[in-house]
């Protein structure tokens, strides 16, 4: 069997990584002769999460209750992982590569002696069982063997599309109500408070993103962008090397660690593209990019470009929006 | 009084491009350098200040090779006391195996006398990106461990640590002596200064050997992404470009308001 940690959204549904790494299990279940695949969820689990579940292939949904889990500690939640573990015979562990499904399989990792694969792609053969990672922020990618059991991994955002399964599961609820140990209650979450205003909910919601990086120059040379940003309706968005100079807010850095945008166009002036920025940007349907560099990666991977730099193009673009618009 | 054990790791800068060495077992940094990894920078930082604010002393550790010192120097010069160096091959030691090596090391300095209030960590390294050397860490040490903070201060023997979370702004509170490990973002790094680089050369760094035979990262090989192949339209150089420019921002639809 294989037991996949589920994680739900503010509606109570399976987020979205979750339901890759449903649809992610299957093929490893397909793989493997069928195997089943059992969810494991936290606290309430809605008619509407069961019947999302079910369309997705999942046989059991382990709820797990109790006092222990009404917030949130990452060793009570591995401790309720093995005790569905003990109840059932499970060859594979796994979980979307969140923070939290991070840390809850390192701690059913830890607990059982195991190791831990963090970010999979791919997986290889079973026998022996080898998974692709990612690693070095996404520019290198490890092939790593899982040779114990249960084989524990979480997988990588967009490593698969989430998908229903052609012929879905019962879904059918197991309850449990773990005994949990006072050791694994110490270190819980003891008070969360609504997350302040998310200033860059506008940039991920973005349907256009003016970008700005190194070739911006300085705090004051952001005056051109913040002006195209403004006629294109859109957001501003930087890279890592922009807030860490100060030149602007974090909220506004796009990256690896940063906000992730997926507006319609993204328009990068002077980011060379180093990876830990193309985390964040590459869902962008259309990329035009302004660098004086013609081979840099922001350039080669952009739908559109134009060879020159920011402080020369930015004013003439928005010079002929001008203009065009009669002003 | 708080001591602080903060544990960084030697990892090839890669904000340019990666190279693999010839055996694919790990990245070349030969070309683009080396440094410590950003959460670690942070949780520097906060050694420093956890330290500054209730006495005691910020020690850092690394596993690296040799050349690992030049991370231990950095965090000397930005706040640490102490240092101490497990020098080996990282290469051969996978999580578990550092877990166990940075636990020996606080054994035998506990046994010594050199308690750990705090241990600090990255909540996962730049290079392996294994996100579970803090909490096995911990389970050697049978510690609680607070994961992926950006905040944390001690007082009257427990840790508070909170950060943005899953949940909203969340916040844990843990008796000493505790793990945390540290994502960036909730302090700025210091830069070193001229008279804490000079201090930081002067402190005698304790160098060891691993405590056991590592079992390794169960590492196949390393490989990079195959290239993906360049279809950009080239809208045109400089100024000139404008008008084809805003013709595309007129297809997209982006425009019109």
């Amino acid at each position: 069997m294989i037991v996949v940690l589920v994680e739900k959204g503010p509606d109570g549904l399976a987020v979205e990584v979750s339901r890759e790494t449903v649809t992610f299990a299957r093929s490893l279940s397909e793989a493997g002769g069928g195997v089943a695949i059992d969810a494991v969820v936290v606290g309430e689990v809605s008619d509407a999460l069961r019947e999302q579940l079910a369309a997705y292939g999942v046989r059991d949904v382990h709820r797990l209750g109790g006092e222990a889990y009404d917030s949130f500690a990452g060793a009570a939640w591995a401790a309720g992982i093995e005790s569905v573990l003990a109840a059932t015979t499970t060859v594979v562990v796994m979980a979307a590569g969140t923070p939290r499904g991070n840390e809850v399989l390192a701690h059913v990792a830890a607990r059982r002696g195991v190791e831990m694969a963090a970010n999979v792609l791919t997986f290889g053969g079973l026998s022996p069982f080898v998974v692709t990672r990612q690693v070095v922020g996404g520019q290198a990618l490890e092939e790593m063997r899982l040779g114990n059991r249960p084989a524990i991994f979480t997988v990588a955002g967009h490593a698969v599309e989430a998908a229903p399964a052609a012929t879905p599961g019962a879904a059918t609820l197991v309850e449990h109500a773990p005994d949990v140990a006072a050791a694994d209650l110490i270190a819980r979450v003891v008070s969360s408070e609504e997350p302040e205003p998310d200033l860059s909910g506008d940039l991920k919601s973005a349907k256009v993103v003016v970008g700005a990086g190194r070739g911006a120059g300085s705090a004051e040379g952001f005056a051109d962008l913040v002006e195209l940003t403004e006629l294109v309706g859109g957001s501003m968005g930087v890279s890592r090397v922009v807030t860490s100079l100060g030149w602007r807010p974090h909220h506004e850095q796009v990256g690896q660690t940063g906000s992730r945008i997926s507006p319609d166009l993204y328009i990068p002036c002077g980011i060379s593209g180093a990876i830990q920025h193309w985390a964040g940007c590459s869902s962008a349907k259309a990329i035009l990019a302004i660098n004086t560099d013609a081979d840099a990666p922001m350039v080669t991977k952009a739908t559109y470009a134009v060879i020159g730099d920011l402080h020369e193009v930015v004013p003439a673009i928005n010079a002929e929006i001008r203009r065009r618009r009669g002003e | 009084m708080t001591n602080v054990l903060v544990c960084v790791k030697r990892v090839p800068d890669a904000s340019s491009e990666v190279v693999l060495t010839a055996d694919g077992q790990s990245v070349d940094g030969r070309f683009a350098g080396f440094t410590m990894s950003t959460h670690e920078e942070c949780a520097v930082e906060l050694a420093a200040l956890v330290t500054a604010a209730g006495g005691g002393e910020a020690t850092a550790l690394t596993l690296g090779d040799a050349e690992a010192v030049e991370q231990l120097r950095a965090a000397l010069a930005v706040g640490c006391t102490a240092a101490t160096h497990v020098v080996a091959d990282p290469q051969r030691f996978g999580p578990a195996d550092v877990a166990r090596e940075i636990a020996a090391v606080v054994r035998d300095h506990e046994a010594a006398g050199r308690s750990y209030d705090l241990i600090l960590l990255g909540n996962d390294a730049a290079d392996s990106g294994d996100f579970q050397v803090g909490i096995r860490l911990a389970y050697e040490l049978g510690r609680p461990v607070v994961n992926g903070v950006t905040h944390v201060s001690v007082a009257d023997g427990v840790v508070t640590a909170s950060g943005a979370g899953t949940d909203g702004y969340e916040t844990y509170r843990v008796p000493v002596p505790a793990v945390v490990t540290i994502l960036e973002g909730g302090v700025e790094p210091r830069y070193p200064t001229v008279p804490g680089r000079m201090k930081a050369k002067k402190v005698a760094i304790e160098e060891r050997t691993p405590a056991g035979e590592p079992t390794g990262p169960n590492r196949v090989k390393l490989a990079l992404p195959p290239p993906v192949p360049s279809n950009v339209q080239i809208l045109g150089k400089g100024a000139d470009a404008a008008p084809a420019v805003v013709d595309v921002l007129e297809e997209l639809g982006v425009l019109s308001r």
